[in-house]
């Protein structure tokens, strides 16, 4: 009687190990959720009596905001936790702040971390929800959700697209949470941007390496343009921000030349005329707000998923005890 | 129940609804998801046909509002939401689902009707009242009420979904209930 989703499980920690029926039911599952953030009273009570803390061991307004706005909306109780004025800066280890968090009794945690592997690190020692909401170079599984969701919305279908991730690939955990997606989808997936900030043997994931933003720029349907962070020109990955701008910025001009329309994607906060020229971002092809306004519809959905979910196996179950 | 018989008391539960209303004035359909969906079409087509006024008729999706979410372990699936264009604000707003059984579905609703305005009045209206409440809930017009077995199933098929109109009773096994 009841149609149900695939489950996804206890944790979403990447979306590597999602299957293509997991990631189009998140999808499916974000399309009603659009709608409740239109109503007057934007407030369902699905998750009403959950605890989820937002643990952010690293700035974030975007993510963090765009979590805390899912979660109300679904009737969640919120707290949020980073790592300036939190214990962490006196030494306290990640598994010990969460446990004691969990000894508050929480149901869900939402985590940011800078280390790889952070998410998963916690998720096999507590017994509450996790979600990866950012950790090291490793994922962002909802950013990789909305972009694919902003995607689908416009071009209709992610199978058979070409999307190319332009930029700091080697840094970004969108780009690989993008590229394991998209993938799944059955779309075609390249990255290109200077050889210092693509990983070494990023061609093994299945991607085709441009060299030149011009020749990205001819093949693909979809552009997805990463944030250069403003730190990498210390780390001497990039010469000059102009220079980065001159042979990688993505401008109208570089567009034109493909003479088709190529949907613009950017996770943000954007650098304007360094990657990308505001031309370009306020263009009529630029999806970078509908990102936003998607990424609040996917974190409901994905909240909503996992708070049916159980961990796997008994033993999971009883975890939080040992480590 | 045949297809000639639901059609029957699609139009009489049409006429009483306008009857209760004193008019077609400030009525509204909001069908529950999916098949009180398709019956609220139906009843507005038989309110048009006798009046010749077309009603406006909106969908509700009630999953969000269950009271079992916590229990279960698969996701349903989250069904639309809409809402006709001048909202509920001040209207007489009629629930038209398909069976009322534990009234848990209506509870639901109604809640969730609150959320999105504030109706002057909202009528319930079922085709299949099957009885076995479990909440004091009531209908105001009824299609037919059936008596039935605990271990019976009433089935609304329409022909959106099913192919064809009509009300079976079937028996129901535990594992696919």
């Amino acid at each position: 009687m009841n149609r149900t989703v695939p489950p996804l499980g206890k944790d979403l920690l990447g979306l590597e190990p999602l299957s293509a029926d997991q990631i189009l039911s998140v999808l499916d599952t974000a399309e009603p959720f659009k709608e409740i953030s239109e109503r007057r009273i934007k407030k369902v009570p699905v998750l009403r009596g959950k605890t989820i803390v937002n643990l952010f061991f690293e700035p974030s307004t975007r993510t963090r905001v765009s979590f805390e706005f899912a979660e109300k909306r679904l009737s969640a109780d919120t707290l949020n936790v980073s790592s300036m004025g939190s214990s962490v800066v006196k030494g306290e280890t990640l598994v010990d702040t969460a446990r004691n968090l969990e000894a508050m009794k929480i149901d869900m945690v939402v985590i940011r971390h800078g280390a790889s592997g952070a998410a998963r690190f916690l998720a096999e020692r507590i017994p509450s929800n996790v979600i990866n909401a950012g950790d090291g170079w490793h994922e962002h599984p909802t950013q990789g959700l909305l972009d694919l969701l902003t995607i689908r919305d416009r071009l209709g279908t992610i199978e058979g697209l070409k999307l190319c991730i332009a930029g700091d690939v080697l840094h970004s955990r969108v780009a690989r949470s993008n590229i394991y997606g998209a993938l799944r989808l059955g779309a075609e997936v390249a990255v290109c941007g200077p050889p210092t900030l693509l990983p070494v043997g990023v061609e093994e994931l299945g991607v085709t390496v441009f060299e030149r933003i011009e020749e990205a720029i001819a093949w693909c349907d979809v552009l997805n343009v990463l944030r250069l962070q403003l730190e990498r020109m210390e780390g001497g990955y990039v010469p000059s921000l102009r220079e980065y701008n001159r042979v990688w910025g993505v401008s109208s001009a570089r567009l034109e030349a493909a003479e088709r329309d190529i949907l613009i994607l950017h996770p943000g906060p954007m650098n304007r005329g360094v990657e990308i020229d505001s031309d370009v971002a306020d263009g009529p092809h630029s999806v970078i707000l509908n990102q936003v306004t998607n990424g609040i519809a996917v974190r409901m959905a994905v909240l909503y998923l996992l708070a049916g979910g159980k961990p796997e196996t008994a033993e999971a179950a009883k975890l939080g005890g040992e480590t | 129940m045949d297809e000639p018989s639901v059609r029957r008391a699609l139009a009489r539960m049409a006429r009483e609804l306008v009857e209760r209303n004193g008019g077609t004035e400030g009525l509204v359909l909001m069908g529950v998801h999916r098949r009180g969906d398709d019956l609220a079409h139906l009843l507005r087509a038989e309110i048009e046909r006798a009046e010749g006024q077309t009603i406006p008729v909106g969908t509700l999706d009630i999953t969000l509002y269950r009271d079992d979410l916590a229990v279960i372990g698969p996701r349903p699936i989250v069904g639309d939401t809409s809402l006709p264009p001048d909202g509920l604000d001040d209207r007489t707003v009629v629930l038209v689902d398909d069976v009322l059984f534990t009234g848990r579905t209506v509870r639901a609703a109604l809640n969730e009707l609150m959320d999105w305005g504030r109706p002057a009045r909202i009528l319930l209206c079922v085709l299949a009242d099957r009885g076995g409440r479990e909440l004091p809930v009531q209908p105001d017009v009824v299609g037919r009420s059936i008596d039935v077995l605990e271990d019976q199933q009433v089935e609304v098929l329409v022909p959106e979904l099913d192919g064809r109109l009509g009300i079976d009773l079937v028996r129901s096994w535990p594992e696919g209930a």
